[in-house]
């Protein structure tokens, strides 16, 4: 519906079925970009000259435009490089100094690997239980099965807020409520959710919240990390060096104050103005008319994919997903799906979608995966049909 | 007609001709492209000459990677293991004559792969036994 807005678009035969790994850019998030480093570019935090101060001005207007977008404070609102970074960091920070020796920390099999292996990995480093809850065929995380984890004494859970692969929303508020209850932590994944649903980190009651910009139609190199306030304040910082520093002497350190202990380095500078613009164009837009765009979508290609023959489509029903649909069709690997439809100007992904073990769990090896964003059309979806038809003929004979 | 997917690929996809296993293989390897989910075993026999004589392949994976491995055991029957040990990547990418992005040459080389690590295991411990006489 938005198709205009993206360059990309320009290319009329283009369809693009792949922005859960990663979105298309639209003009103005090129052209705030480019307008930044044309005009207002300098290192940040830094020069006492107008240029810098200029620029320090945008990259924090920046970060109170992904404050607001989140519903919370500039202090919480970490800039980092990624959700893996924002994840890697939480899992590093908790495990690390947080946690007591015993406690326990729980992931869901449906993570993506970016919150899976940093709490599988340094749970062994650390000695820490690690456990892995299972989710349904639906992709719903059973809260009896939470409340079973927190009892036997997990202090974090880490779960995504919507499945990569299967497209389900976990109850995050309800998970917050009953992980609180048992005085653990909730960190949320939010890289599926971030451009498809609104997301208020205080009405969801979360600890941590990450999501990449590249996945919102901003740039890569982007990514901000919701902490809640004083659990900032308490974390020792994950990364040193310049900017994350109150007083460097010889023999000690003295850190700043959230959130600038947890950004060593030069920031990604022009990245947070376009993160900043990327979230102003879907805010403009509307999160509201987003999902009830990308709902009548998904809805549309269950109804077109589901009667082919031979097809297997995973997760929820249409009603109770977000725009990703994971799917495998009998006789043709998921790399030929996808390599075949590549040839006709349809993307989509195939593979494990860095799920590896929900997959496991599922019993599958890969699949094929589509998954919509705000430009994308009936058409494509035609489109799509069409190609898979063709995919059938090409390797089973067959229409 | 998408080139990746060209008549030959789809034929020795659909129809290969050594696919298998051996039952007494002078060696077997196994390796997966855990990505996609290729998954190949490769059974060779080789006789007291150095000669290929036999050599097929199973598992699962994609067009690509099993028309790969096919096409790959048809080049190498009857010829000498050293020589096919010296073969190149691009000698392999040759025999197939499809254009491929960075992803799917893994997949089309798989069988390539896995055919250096059985020679090298192979000739290695025949070089061991030379090195004993």
């Amino acid at each position: 519906m938005w198709r205009e807005d993206f360059p990309a678009f320009r290319d009329s035969s283009l369809v693009y079925l792949d922005s859960g790994a990663s979105t298309q850019k639209p003009f103005v998030v090129l052209d705030a970009e480019r307008e930044f480093y044309e005009t207002t570019y300098a290192n940040v935090h830094r020069g006492v000259y107008p240029l810098s101060e200029a620029a320090t001005e945008r990259y924090e207007a920046a970060r109170s435009t992904a404050a607001a977008f989140l519903g919370a404070n500039p202090e919480e609102t970490i800039f980092v490089r990624s959700t893996t970074e924002a994840l890697n960091l939480v899992a590093s920070s908790l495990i690390r100094h947080h946690l007591q020796p015993g406690d326990g920390v729980a992931v869901t099999v449906a993570e993506h690997h970016s919150n899976f292996v940093p709490w599988q990995q340094l749970a062994l480093q650390n000695g820490n239980p690690f456990t892995v809850l299972s989710v349904d065929q639906n992709g719903t995380l059973p809260l009896k099965q939470v409340e079973q984890a927190l009892v036997k004494g997990a202090k974090v859970l880490a779960c995504t807020m919507v499945s990569n692969v299967l497209g389900s929303t976990m109850p995050i508020r309800d998970l917050a409520r009953l992980v609180h209850e048992h005085g653990a932590l909730l960190v949320v994944d939010g890289a599926q959710a971030i451009a498809h649903m609104e997301v208020n980190v205080r009405d969801l009651e979360v600890d941590f919240f990450a999501f990449s910009g590249h996945k919102i139609y901003g740039p890569t190199g982007i990514g901000v990390l919701y902490g809640r306030h004083d659990l900032l304040e308490d974390l020792p910082p994950f990364l040193f060096g310049g900017e994350m520093i109150a007083e460097v002497h010889v023999d000690r350190t003295t850190f700043a104050s959230p959130p600038y202990k947890f950004e060593a380095g030069t920031p990604p500078i022009a990245q947070a103005v376009g993160l900043a613009s990327a979230l102003d164009y879907v805010t403009t837009i509307g999160l509201q008319e987003i999902r009830s765009h990308e709902h009548r979508l998904i809805q549309n290609a269950w109804n077109r994919l589901s009667p082919l023959p031979g097809i297997t489509l995973y997760g929820p029903g249409p009603d109770n997903r977000t725009g990703v649909l994971a799917f495998t069709l009998e006789g043709v690997h998921p790399h030929d799906i996808a390599g075949a439809l590549g040839h006709d100007g349809i993307c989509i992904r195939a593979g494990h979608h860095c799920a590896q073990p929900l997959h496991d769990h599922l019993g599958i090896q890969a699949t094929a995966r589509i998954s919509m964003g705000c430009y994308n059309t009936i058409e494509d979806l035609e489109r799509l049909e069409e190609g898979l038809k063709n995919v059938r003929r090409l390797f089973l004979g067959a229409a | 007609m998408d080139p990746l997917y060209r008549e030959t690929i789809m034929d020795h996809y659909q129809h290969p001709r050594h696919k298998g296993e051996l039952t007494c293989p002078t060696v077997r390897q196994h390796d997966a492209n855990p990505l996609c989910g290729d998954d190949l075993t490769l059974d060779l026999e080789i006789d007291s000459e150095g000669l290929i004589r036999a050599c097929t392949f199973h598992g699962h994976g994609c067009a690509i990677s099993q028309a790969a491995a096919d096409m790959l055991c048809a080049e190498i029957m009857n010829r000498p293991a050293r020589e096919i040990l010296a073969m190149s990547k691009e000698e392999m990418l040759g025999i197939l004559g499809i254009p491929l992005g960075p992803v799917r040459l893994k997949c089309a080389l798989l069988a390539y792969k896995i055919l250096k690590m059985a020679l090298v295991k192979h000739l290695g411990q025949e070089g061991g036994s030379i090195d004993e006489t």
